[in-house]
């Protein structure tokens, strides 16, 4: 077993894991956060998607032993104080998800990019938008509900460029 | 699935990667971005016992860009690359290519240097490195040595690489008045492709002076196609990008799988040659 430290939505923890727990793992089953979903553990699907230092990866495709240092931000902790972060509100408003399987995936991987934007002062369009949705997986929606979501966020955010 | 236990070693400069893989012997595998090691271990189809992890390794994360080339260490990750490090017609190429690997969150993690040794015949940094004539410089035992992109590719997922070597940097030529291009053809943007091609033009007065053009996806790595450069080494620009196609398809006979037949993937790699050489033939020219 290996000691590790990091943050996690804000708050410093200490675990105990083996080296093989995954970082999805070990926030599913040692602190209770599971919203992170687990599909394919390879890669592929998406619903395992946290942010590592703001930046969405796959948590089935690192180790937990690996992130020690570093900050983790899950689905639980996108909405403060009682306000939904403006991705989640837009998928809400725009109906888009249904069984809500791969939805934790969807937030945190448009409310990280979408964030990192503002930070950037980068702008998204249209094409930017429908490769990102195109990263995680969705079985019920047929993805047009979660674009238009991810638009509807994105120019909130002052991150949208619409078609000229 | 979940991975087979292994003991974890971080470590912290190359020096101390390489002498953990000597003595872990060859049972061992680096970890780098581990978005190709984790999903076999995930599986199963990998069961190291112990992993070297060199992510701390901060030598290994930098970008040089010097008079004659453009060294990426090897953890340079594909979102760095896509988000662009370097100016000009080369710093322009890596960006364009860097978006078609994978997708983002697999981006932010996934090495250039670990594209490198896990040689899928379907990497595009297999295939830029071997169209460009990269130099993969390893660090071993025994010190530093440096080998050409298609001496360092050896097949599908076999390199030069020994059990206690790592990837330590790529190292691309910065070629003054070449201008670059690439296409690949893939079922979903993201996913690998099915065939691609990067091409290398020196445009002089709007005539091919010289001509890399590779391939991959028509055989178990990524190729040159020589017919493909002299067909069109002289023409005039506009030319290039048909003369090119057309030599493709003559000289290659790759090997169908499933429902992709020879004759298909011919195509294939004849029109992603075509478009590459068309996007090289209009596109930014390095400076001299
Ligand atoms: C869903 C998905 C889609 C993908 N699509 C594409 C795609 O379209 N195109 C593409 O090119 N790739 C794709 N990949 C693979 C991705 O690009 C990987 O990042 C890359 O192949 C391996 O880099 P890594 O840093 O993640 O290496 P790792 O997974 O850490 O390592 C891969 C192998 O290389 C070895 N290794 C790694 N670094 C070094 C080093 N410095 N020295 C010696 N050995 C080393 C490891 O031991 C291991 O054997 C995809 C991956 C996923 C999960
Ligand atoms: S569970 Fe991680 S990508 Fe599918
Ligand atoms: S809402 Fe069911 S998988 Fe997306």
């Amino acid at each position: 077993m290996i000691e590790v430290s990091l943050e996690v939505n804000g708050t410093a923890r200490a675990l105990r894991v083996e080296a093989r727990t995954t970082l999805a793992d070990a926030l599913r089953e040692r602190l209770g956060l599971t919203g992170t979903h687990l599909g394919c553990e390879q890669g592929a699907c998406g619903a395992c998607t946290v942010l590592l230092d703001g930046e969405p990866v796959r948590s089935c495709l690192l180790f937990a032993v690996q992130c020690a240092g570093h900050s983790v931000t899950t689905v639980e902790a996108l909405a403060s104080e009682g306000l939904l972060h403006p991705v989640q509100r837009a998928f809400h408003e725009r109906h888009a998800l249904q069984c809500g399987f791969c939805t934790p995936g969807f937030l945190t991987l448009l409310a990280g990019t979408l964030d990192r934007a503002v930070e950037l002062g980068t702008t998204l369009e249209e094409r930017d938008l429908a490769e990102l949705v195109g990263a995680n997986l969705c079985r019920c929606t047929g993805y047009r509900p979660i674009l238009a979501a991810a638009r509807q966020a994105a120019a909130e955010m002052g991150v949208w460029s619409a078609p000229g | 699935m979940k991975p087979q236990s292994f003991a974890y070693v971080a470590t912290s400069t190359v020096e101390e990667a390489v002498r953990a893989l000597g003595e872990a012997g060859e049972d061992a595998k680096v970890l780098a971005g581990g978005q190709s090691l984790v999903p076999m271990m995930n599986l199963r189809l990998a069961r190291p016992s112990v992993l070297v992890d060199i992510n701390p390794i901060a030598d290994l994360a930098g970008v040089e860009v010097g008079p004659a080339r453009l060294s990426l260490g090897a953890l340079v990750r594909h979102r760095s690359l896509e988000l662009g490090v370097s100016p000009g017609a080369l710093g322009r190429l890596l960006r364009e290519v860097a978006g078609h690997v994978a997708e983002l969150p697999v981006r932010v993690r996934g090495s250039v240097g670990g594209s490198l040794a896990h040689a899928d015949p379907a990497a595009e940094w297999c295939l830029v490195a071997v169209a460009l004539g990269a130099e993969i410089e390893l660090a071993g035992p025994g010190g530093r040595r440096s080998l050409g992109a298609e001496e360092f590719l050896e097949g599908p997922f076999s390199t030069a690489l020994a059990a206690d070597e790592l990837v330590v940097a790529v190292h691309l030529p910065l070629r003054a008045g070449w201008a670059y291009g690439f296409a690949e053809h893939a079922l979903t943007h993201g996913s690998f492709a099915q065939a691609g091609a990067c091409v290398g033009l020196e445009l002089l007065d709007g005539v091919v002076a010289g001509c890399r053009i590779a391939v991959m996806g028509t055989s178990g790595r990524a190729e040159r196609v020589p017919a493909a450069e002299a067909a069109a080494t002289g023409r005039p620009a506009e030319a290039a990008p048909d003369a090119a196609a057309e030599a493709t398809r003559d000289a290659l006979a790759p090997t169908g799988y499933g429902e992709v037949t020879s004759d298909y993937l011919r195509a294939l790699a004849a029109a992603t040659v075509r478009r590459a050489t068309a996007a090289a033939a209009t596109g930014t020219v390095e400076a001299r």
